[in-house]
């Protein structure tokens, strides 16, 4: 219980923060509809199959912005010391890890919540949200979990900036690719089964990666 | 209580702590001094189980770290360089998630217990940036004393503080020497910090250097003497 409740503290105040100030969110939204109007105007929407290439653009759009929150959930700790004040108190390592990655991810949920619609609006495009949307949660997780482990090391580098999207993004790629490609077959509506494939790669990514981010982050944070 | 026995720290080649033993009985308010990159922060960072030794044993209340740092956690009091408050929450935010994460029960009367012990309560509800220095370090006060420690680490905890912030952190560390608390803290001005120390101890180039009780250097104006004597000895060696 006392796990949970410390969960709890560490994500509330999370959120408590952002509230506060909106950088990371404003910061995020910029940068995702600033990918959507240039790829807008880079492509002609009459001459290309846009269930094909948009998915990729959504996802530019998704990993990009993501990385700018990431890229702050661990720096503004370490800069204000307040990381120090997280590990100076009797707080499972773990909690921290969760905390986070859900701080992060919900963040990056309510870009995409965002990023989606006008995604759809820009690009013209017609799509069954309920199955999208699952698989833009499940992408998102991932997402997430790898992002906040490789926060926290970027974080406690020189080159944070620079560090966080060299770490990350060859991490990323399965999943990346695999989330292209069933938001790809979802846009055209194929069935399941085209997919499926990429699916389950998804799932598997997600849960081993919570895994094992959950278990090493307590060898990353500790000095 | 804190012990250590032949503590050692190394940042890759540079050897911050060497050999460093010593200990901290429940109840003694010791002062630690020594020039800058003595391993003063150093050490005090490995005894609130911040940072892993290189060799050695640590101990905080019979508790080994950091193979029981979880444990010794929440014994630990500790006050360093920057405040570890968030600037955007209030006063009152701020302990409460502090509280939450010691786990502590009745949060709301303990935050307002620990706010009047050092005289913030009646800025609670002010956002940490707005407030000065001085009553920032008093508020990172009031966050180590949260849940009643019984060890406290204050990492030159003078600096900034007016006359009145160095009234209620003497007062502070008064009221931990009669609860049987250990204190260790650093500091460079002797003048505010040695009227509250039983002991003090001098650090150089990561080694304990001095180990004297009050009754061997009396005041500040002994202790710098003292101070002076045993570096011209370490750079005499």
């Amino acid at each position: 219980m006392i796990f949970f409740r410390q969960l709890y503290a560490i994500l509330a105040k999370e959120l408590q923060v952002e509230w506060r100030t909106k950088e990371t969110l404003s910061a995020m939204l910029v940068f995702a509809l600033l990918v959507l109007v240039i790829f807008n105007f880079a492509f002609d929407l009459q001459g290309v199959d846009i269930k094909v290439l948009g998915p990729g653009v959504l996802w530019v759009a998704f990993s990009f912005s993501g990385i700018i929150g990431l890229g702050r959930s661990f720096a503004a700790e370490r800069d204000r010391g307040s990381m120090d004040g997280m590990l100076l108190a009797p707080v499972d390592r773990g909690a921290i890890f969760l905390g986070k990655a859900l701080a992060n991810f919900l963040f990056i949920l309510a870009m995409e919540g965002v990023t989606l619609p006008l995604f759809v609006i820009l690009f013209n495009v017609s799509l069954e949200w309920f199955p999208l949307v699952g698989y833009v949660l499940m992408g998102t997780i991932g997402f997430s979990a790898v992002g906040t482990l490789l926060s926290a090391i970027a974080a406690s580098t020189r080159m944070r900036e620079v560090m966080l999207p060299v770490l990350l993004f060859p991490v990323l790629v399965p999943l990346l690719v695999a989330a292209v490609k069933i938001t790809q077959g979802s846009l055209q509506g194929a069935p399941f089964s085209d997919f499926q494939g990429w699916f389950n790669l998804l799932l598997a990514y997600d849960v081993i990666f919570l895994v094992v981010a959950y278990l090493v982050f307590e060898f990353v944070v500790e000095e | 209580m804190i012990e250590t026995l032949k503590l050692e720290k190394a940042f890759g080649y540079k050897q911050a702590l060497k050999s460093t033993t010593m200990t901290i009985e429940a109840g003694q308010v010791v002062a630690l001094a020594g020039p800058n990159g003595a391993g003063k922060t150093t050490l005090l960072r490995i005894l609130a189980a911040l940072s892993r030794p290189t060799r050695g044993r640590v101990a905080i209340n019979g508790i080994e770290i950091p193979q029981g740092a979880m444990q010794a956690r929440a014994y630990i009091g500790y006050v360093g360089h920057q405040t570890l408050l968030y600037d955007e929450l209030t006063i009152a935010e701020n302990l409460r998630y502090y509280a939450r994460l010691y786990a502590l029960d009745n949060v709301d009367a303990r935050i307002l217990e620990v706010a009047q012990q050092v005289g913030i309560e009646k800025r609670m509800d002010d956002a940490v940036r707005t407030l000065s220095r001085g009553y920032q370090q008093r508020v990172s006060l009031a966050r180590a004393l949260l849940h009643h420690p019984k060890v406290y680490l204050f990492d030159e905890p003078w600096t900034g503080l007016d006359h009145n912030s160095s009234h209620v952190l003497t007062g502070v560390f008064e009221r931990a020497r009669q609860e049987g608390a250990a204190v260790l803290f650093s500091s460079h001005e002797f003048e505010r910090s040695l009227a509250a120390a039983d002991r003090a101890l001098i650090m150089r180039n990561g080694r304990m250097i001095y180990d004297g009780a009050r009754d061997e250097w009396r005041d500040a104006a002994g202790f710098a003497q003292v101070y002076t004597e045993k570096l011209n000895e370490s750079d005499s060696k």
